[in-house]
């Protein structure tokens, strides 16, 4: 049954994905109308699918690698969708749904681990923390995808040789803004994402820090995102400069959540291996 | 059957004197359109008059004499252009030619800027004059409304209409794509030249309310501020005001630059480096080219602009080709309309109507009639075919006495909505589809089986 909606989600991604694709190159409503609906559905599909097997896990699954990558691209499509019904922008989805294809693929072609149940996992606080990550994850990959978004545009104006994408992109000020709004969302959620698996930590580990390797990422990531949301707000830094440091904070995410899950062990190797 | 043909002029077919004639008589209040009930041989008419062409387009049962009286209509419209033979700057198209001719000058394919917007609105309050004058009829108001929604189609599918193709409002939509929205934007107008002027009034028009001119001259300036509701700043001033404005305009005769990077690098700071948007369209050029090189910084100068505009025709008349596509398809399309406004193919439609539902409620009734025998469902059949046989004599009667009158396409069109036989006149500019393309093939049936 899950296995069934979980390929049936990476159809409706993949749809929608190829669908924001053509309409990258081909503004009609009716084509933007059929991708969101796939991403939709693959959300709602994806929904079922998760809530299933945590019923039947007794806790979140997320559990290994396999479940967290999935959890994410649930995430991620699902803030897209808030966000598109919100601010009305489009051709975002053209940059976000690949990446929660590739996730939902990783997901895929990762084995499923039956971990043994150490109790520690099925603590609300592990779903706590894990959504809240997640989610500020997710506006970090938005802003990274307006910060991608900002260079290509940014380099159509700038070197005055227009490409195609330069009539379908938005306007600078609108791709900052996005990449602005995303971190300043994304940023407090991160940073009560990081104290609740601090102060969980403290609780059933003999100390709160114990430089394991996704926490030392972890702070390096939230020390990036940190200087960007700063100097934007006390030197007025934007643009081409944020947008680069946008693309580095989400390099630093995917170091973090997969680098250091698949490559590095630690005391989080326990349940994510 | 009835014909629809074309006669006009425009900017192709005649030299400019005569287009001034043109220019002269479209302010004039006279219309051409009163001259309909003296045309004996033109069924309806439409006329369009622009200062870069005339338009007439009529139907007619014979074209000759018609397109003799349209000639004289047009000639005492321009009135007498003293020694040239206006006869030898006109052309006529017939049917699908005069269709397609209409069709392409309503998406603006036959304008002297191609993909010009305004020509739409002109053919639209053209037709509504001629309504008023109640000079268009069935045939008309169809042509005319599918040249709207054609029109639509060609802005829609093509990129015709998309990019600016002028200097000033390359501009504008460069500032566009920094900014987005404009209206909260300041502007700076530095020099008074004529282009300066018309790129600030395509801000004005995209929504930019605050603006500033600063000029060497005094007066100038004053006069600018007024016509854009503007304020003057001195001269000196400039530097300082790149604190507060997102655009800046420059078109002074200067030999030396007066802004340079220095300058400019220096207030980013203080701007927090919100974007500022510099066009220079002075020649030479009042703005340092290294000021492109800041970051949140664009400077666009006349050659780049030139160059967009080049680029942007190029692209025009491209995607022309893909429009005169769409056009074609849609003038043979409106034609097969026309054919089908004819008393032969609205009988056989209205027949074929009335055996499709006496067949459907035949095999309905008779499969819930399984003890019948083979003669009581026979006699059903019969029943069924005099009754319709019947019920259509007298409108088949009536559609045949009316095949020579001059307005038959009315009783058609009228007997077509009536039935329900195909979409009736498209009074909304709405495209359809569907019907049109399934009927000709009627058409061929109804021919054989007529003979």
């Amino acid at each position: 049954m899950e296995t069934a909606l979980l390929i049936t989600t990476t159809l409706c991604y993949l749809c929608g994905t190829v669908g924001y694709l053509i309409y990258l190159s081909k503004e009609e409503d009716p084509i933007h109308r059929a991708a969101w609906t796939f991403l939709f559905l693959g959300a709602l599909a994806h929904t079922t699918a998760i809530i299933i097997r945590s019923i039947q896990a007794g806790h979140l699954a997320v559990s290994d690698s396999s479940e967290a990558l999935s959890f994410f691209a649930l995430i991620l499509v699902a803030t897209y969708l808030v966000a598109q019904i919100r601010f009305h922008i489009r051709i975002l989805g053209s940059f976000v749904s690949p990446i929660a294809v590739l996730f939902m693929l990783g997901s895929s072609l990762l084995p499923v681990h039956m971990v043994p149940k150490t109790g520690i996992i099925k603590s609300a606080w592990v779903a706590l923390h894990v959504t809240l990550l997640f989610s500020a994850n997710a506006l970090f990959a938005l802003a990274f995808s307006a910060g991608i978004m900002y260079l290509m545009q940014e380099r159509h104006i700038k070197r005055k040789s227009f490409g195609r994408l330069y009539l379908r992109l938005p306007s600078l000020e609108r791709l900052d803004r996005i990449n602005y709004v995303s971190i300043v969302i994304g940023f407090p959620l991160m940073t009560l994402g990081l104290v609740s698996g601090f102060a969980y930590a403290g609780t059933v580990w003999p100390s709160f820090w114990s430089w394991d390797p996704k926490e030392i990422f972890a702070l390096v990531t939230w020390v990036i995102y940190a200087v960007l949301l700063h100097e934007r707000l006390a030197v007025g830094w934007r643009g081409r400069r944020a947008a680069w440091l946008a693309i580095l904070g989400f390099s630093a995410v995917l170091v973090t959540f997969l680098g250091v899950n698949l490559f590095m062990k630690g005391h989080h190797a326990a349940f994510v291996r | 059957m009835g014909h629809i043909a074309l006669l006009g002029m425009n900017h192709k077919s005649a030299p400019v004197e005569i287009r001034e004639q043109l220019a002269l008589v479209c302010r004039s209040e006279a219309h051409p359109l009163q001259a309909l009930p003296r045309l004996e041989c033109v069924g309806e008419l439409f006329s369009l008059s622009t200062c870069n062409r005339v338009e007439f387009v009529f139907t007619c049962n014979i074209v000759d004499p018609a397109v003799q009286e349209v000639k004289s209509v047009l000639l005492s419209h321009l009135g007498q252009p003293g020694t040239f033979h206006l006869e030898q700057y006109f052309y006529l198209h017939q049917d699908v030619a005069a269709v397609e001719h209409l069709f392409r000058v309503a998406s603006s394919l036959d304008s002297m800027v191609l993909g010009e917007p305004q020509i739409l609105g002109q053919i639209k309050a053209a037709y509504r004059e001629a309504t008023v004058c109640n000079a268009v009829g069935v045939i008309l108001n169809r042509l005319m409304h599918k040249s709207f929604s054609v029109a639509k189609r060609v802005r829609s599918e093509t990129r015709i209409g998309s990019m600016a193709v002028s200097i000033s409002y390359a501009a504008v939509e460069l500032a566009r794509k920094i900014f987005g929205e404009l209206s909260d934007k300041r502007v700076l107008l530095i020099g008074a030249g004529e282009m300066a002027e018309l790129a600030a009034e395509h801000l004005r028009a995209q929504g930019v309310r605050q603006m500033l001119v600063a000029n060497r001259t005094l007066e100038r300036a004053v006069e600018l501020a007024k016509q854009f509701r503007a304020e003057t700043i001195p001269f000196a001033h400039i530097l300082d005001s790149l604190k507060t404005v997102d655009i800046v305009l420059t078109s002074t005769g200067s030999t030396e630059p007066i802004l340079t990077y220095k300058d400019i690098k220096s207030r980013m700071r203080e701007r927090r480096n919100r974007p500022l948007f510099f066009i220079d369209i002075a020649v030479p050029r009042d703005i340092e080219a290294r000021v492109n090189e800041i970051d949140n910084v664009y400077l666009y100068d006349i050659d780049d602009l030139k160059g967009i505009v080049e680029l942007n025709r190029e692209v025009r008349h491209r995607e022309a080709e893909r429009a005169h596509h769409i056009v074609a398809e849609e003038a043979v399309k409106f034609c097969k309309w026309l054919e089908t406004l004819d008393v032969v193919p609205t009988i056989v439609a209205l027949r074929r109507k009335a055996e499709s539902i006496r067949q459907n409620e035949l095999n309905k009734t008779l499969s819930h009639l399984p003890h019948f025998t083979e003669r009581d469902k026979q006699a059903i059949v019969v029943l069924t075919e005099s009754i319709v046989r019947k019920l259509l004599h007298d409108p088949i009667v009536f559609l045949k006495k009316k095949s020579d009158r001059s307005t038959k396409q009315q009783f058609m069109d009228f007997a077509q909505q009536l039935f329900n036989l195909m979409d009736g006149p498209e009074m909304n500019a709405s495209p359809l589809q569907g019907e049109e393309e399934t009927y000709p093939v009627d058409l061929e049936a109804a021919k054989v089986s007529e003979k």
